[in-house]
């Protein structure tokens, strides 16, 4: 096709191409291949984005849809009569002596007021048992605020027991034989009644917020674990990101690069994919046994997680220090600025949003943990709200697993409700971080 | 503004006075051209009448390969001094010496004596901060600090505790601003950031920056060559300037920045000081066949 069209061409000159070998047949062939390997390529990718979101949207899903229960709570309302007799105090009684009084006879006597016809001895403690334990210490709790209830009657929300809300949720059925349900027919039948008059009610169940942990579900709350876990991030924090931040900025900026330098580098390599429980026997070991400091408490689980946490902040803070640009160094070198100077001045500052979010990461990294502590005994049931670093408290994380122990059905809702609030935190923590990191951004 | 003149020869003249050395240590100007290979002494006159530097058979060495070979060189006070030579020829190793700048580079060594007035700045007690303040460096790249115009100039005086009061800092980022002719395009937004300037005018930044801290020796690492023709020639105009309060070394890849802007012209090649010279005699009439390669554009 070249020599042919051009007589009179000496052979030894150079022949033109016809055709470039990029518009040939066979060229044309190779570029469909290639396309479609891409579309495969893309739509392998778009698969997997798919899958991964599936397994997200069931995963928050099936634990919203069993934990939205569990804010609500069923109420029962009843009159009661505060009764100075029935209380068995004088109408002048001290604050120890209202304290000390009978309030589960007001309930008794509400109920028996409803329900007269109950005689039974049997009978009168199931129907007692429609209200919740905690009840009584409601009212103890009103009047202790206002004493002028005395001698009132008032008709209040109270508590309902925890088979009851079940019962009102749904998740006891009446279709259940009597043999295998927790309501016998009688405690049904009585529901039914309270219903039809229109005392029953599903309200926001603030218990869940306010109160620690309980073996009664219903009066069971989230807010011991709550405290614990603030105490012992915040303390985690103040630990780790100082102590992590230093470490990088010498192992960066100030260390001899040498042998040895290697070996530590590879060690906090290391570190950080130890398994979490590991620093749980060495909190147990060293922390607890050798310095003798206060099993469960947050001052030692904030250790144990500082250990934890600190090589992923000084891998994220070394990462952040080597993304600074070396001009900036040699500028400030150049103006007679110290090494010390340099780092303070400017490379610190450049490498902020880098720290901070491989900081917060490390921090919700820490939020969830629960091997480690439990290894330090925050596996503990414990009704009070920790007051400070040394008491005794448990967190969040180790709060889901102990009620995700516990047999009562209402106790599966508030696992995962528990779970819900737990992973609202963690993603105002990675919001925290993401919005940190492009306010410091956008700042320079 | 100088008109950009691209005759090296017609460069103004010297007025630099060569100190009259005894007879035989002066090396003919006029000997026949030399072979092409680097002779083991330098060509032309490597001494200045007031030096400022003096440098004595430096050598410098990266690991085990070796980059500079004895330079000997004296820069005199006030002059402009430029240094050219084909690229990786230690003419920038050479001006980091100056400032100890080498000591950052890892597994940097540096032989030979550096004096700076009569200080030795090679010895081992020497405080670097110090001579890094007396000695300033404007990079090839600009790289102004990621803060405001006024704290980029602000910085310096403020570390080495130049200036005390906010009043006596307004007034030396002022008269830095000034000098390097930058305050009038900025002085009514001295709180922006210093990055948001166009690179020239970021360039004239890190030179009021230098000048900031009242170095005694400006060192420019090819300050022009990330910049537009009309942005250079600002710059040149500027080291036509600071001349008169600054002795400046310059290494540049221009020959005819060399001939617009310095007084004498150092060659460099392959880590050696080939020759040195009033700047007009180099481009007239250059004794070394290597320099007259160079010139010619034979080569680099």
């Amino acid at each position: 096709m070249s020599s042919a069209g051009r007589p009179g061409r000496s052979a030894s000159a150079l022949e033109p191409r016809a055709r470039s070998p990029h518009r040939s047949a066979a060229a044309g062939a190779r570029l469909r291949r290639r396309q479609r390997t891409e579309r495969v390529f893309r739509a392998a990718g778009q698969l997997a984005i798919a899958i991964g979101l599936g397994f997200v949207i069931v995963l928050f899903g099936s634990i919203v849809y069993q934990g939205k229960d569990a804010f609500t709570q069923t109420h029962l309302r009843l009159d009661i009569h505060f009764d100075p007799s029935a209380l068995g105090v004088g109408a002048s009684a001290t604050d120890a002596e209202l304290a000390q009084a009978d309030y589960p006879a007001l309930v008794r006597n509400a109920l028996a007021a409803r329900f007269p016809d109950v005689s039974d001895r049997k009978d009168r403690r199931d129907l007692a048992s429609l209200v919740s334990t905690g009840a009584p210490f409601e009212l103890a709790d009103m009047l202790a605020s206002d004493r002028s209830l005395l001698g009132q009657t008032r008709s209040l929300w109270l508590t309902a027991d925890d088979d009851v809300d079940m019962f009102v949720k749904g998740k006891i059925r009446r279709e259940t034989p009597a043999a295998e349900r927790r309501l016998n027919d009688r405690k049904i039948a009585w529901i039914d009644a309270l219903t039809s008059d229109q005392r029953v009610e599903r309200q926001f169940n603030a218990q869940l917020f306010e109160s620690g942990d309980s073996r009664e579900p219903e009066l069971a709350g989230l807010w011991g674990a709550v405290m614990g876990s603030v105490y012992t991030l915040l303390t985690t924090l103040l630990l780790s990101f100082p102590l992590g931040v230093a470490t990088a900025v010498y192992l960066e900026e100030f260390a001899p690069k040498s042998r040895w330098m290697d070996i530590v580098e590879v060690n906090i390599n290391n570190l950080a994919a130890v398994p979490s429980i590991v620093f749980g026997l060495l909190g147990l070991a060293v922390f607890i046994n050798f310095f003798d400091l206060p099993r469960s408490s947050p001052l030692v689980a904030s250790l144990v997680l500082t250990l934890m946490t600190l090589p992923t902040v000084i891998i994220a803070s070394r990462a952040a220090l080597r993304s600074v640009p070396s001009s900036i160094r040699q500028a400030a070198l150049g103006m007679g600025a110290s090494k010390f100077q340099t780092v303070l001045h400017h490379v610190l500052p450049l490498s902020m949003p880098g720290m901070l979010t491989g900081t917060i990461v490390g921090m919700a990294h820490a939020l969830g943990e629960t091997a480690p502590l439990l290894m330090i005994g925050m596996v503990a049931f414990l009704v009070d709200i920790p007051g400070g670093l040394m008491e005794p408290a448990t967190v969040l994380p180790v709060q889901i697993y102990l009620w995700a122990d516990s047999p009562e059905k209402a106790f599966a809702e508030r696992t995962s409700a528990a779970i819900i609030v737990l992973l609202v935190f963690l993603i105002a923590m990675n919001s925290m971080a993401v919005i940190l990191r492009q306010r410091f951004e956008r700042r320079w | 503004m100088q008109m950009m003149n691209m005759d090296p020869i017609a460069a103004p003249k010297s007025e630099l006075a060569v100190e009259h050395e005894p007879p035989h240590e002066r090396h003919s100007h006029r000997a026949p051209k030399l072979s092409a290979s680097t002779p083991e002494q330098t060509l032309g006159e490597i001494h200045a009448a007031d030096a400022a530097i003096v440098s004595r058979t430096v050598s410098v060495y990266y690991g085990t390969k070796r980059a500079l070979y004895d330079v000997s060189l004296d820069i005199g006070r006030n002059e402009v001094i430029a240094l050219i030579g084909p690229s990786g020829c230690g003419k920038s190793t050479y001006l980091r010496c100056l400032n100890r700048m080498n000591d950052t580079i890892e597994g940097c060594r540096v032989t030979g004596d550096i004096f700076i007035d009569d200080q030795n700045i090679r010895a081992p007690d020497l405080d670097v901060v110090q001579l890094r303040a007396r000695v300033g460096m404007v990079f090839q790249k600009p790289n102004p600090f990621p803060k405001s115009i006024y704290d980029n100039v602000a910085y310096g005086p403020r570390i080495h505790g130049l200036v005390r009061t906010k009043s006596e800092t307004d007034e030396l980022v002022e008269r830095s601003l000034t000098r390097a002719g930058l305050f009038d395009e900025v002085k009514d937004r001295l709180l922006a950031p210093g990055t948001g300037l166009s690179g020239g005018q970021q360039q004239r930044l890190c030179i009021a920056r230098a000048i900031a801290v009242e170095p005694e020796v400006i060192l420019m690492d090819e300050p022009c060559s990330a910049l537009d023709p009309i942005a250079t020639a600002k710059v040149e105009q500027l080291i036509d300037d600071l001349r008169a309060n600054y002795t400046i070394a310059i290494v540049t890849h221009s020959m005819q920045q060399a001939a617009r802007v310095s007084q004498r012209t150092a060659y460099f090649h392959l880590g050696r000081l080939v020759e040195v010279g009033p700047t007009r005699e180099i481009f007239k009439n250059p004794v070394h066949q290597l320099t007259v390669d160079y010139i010619t554009g034979r080569f680099g």
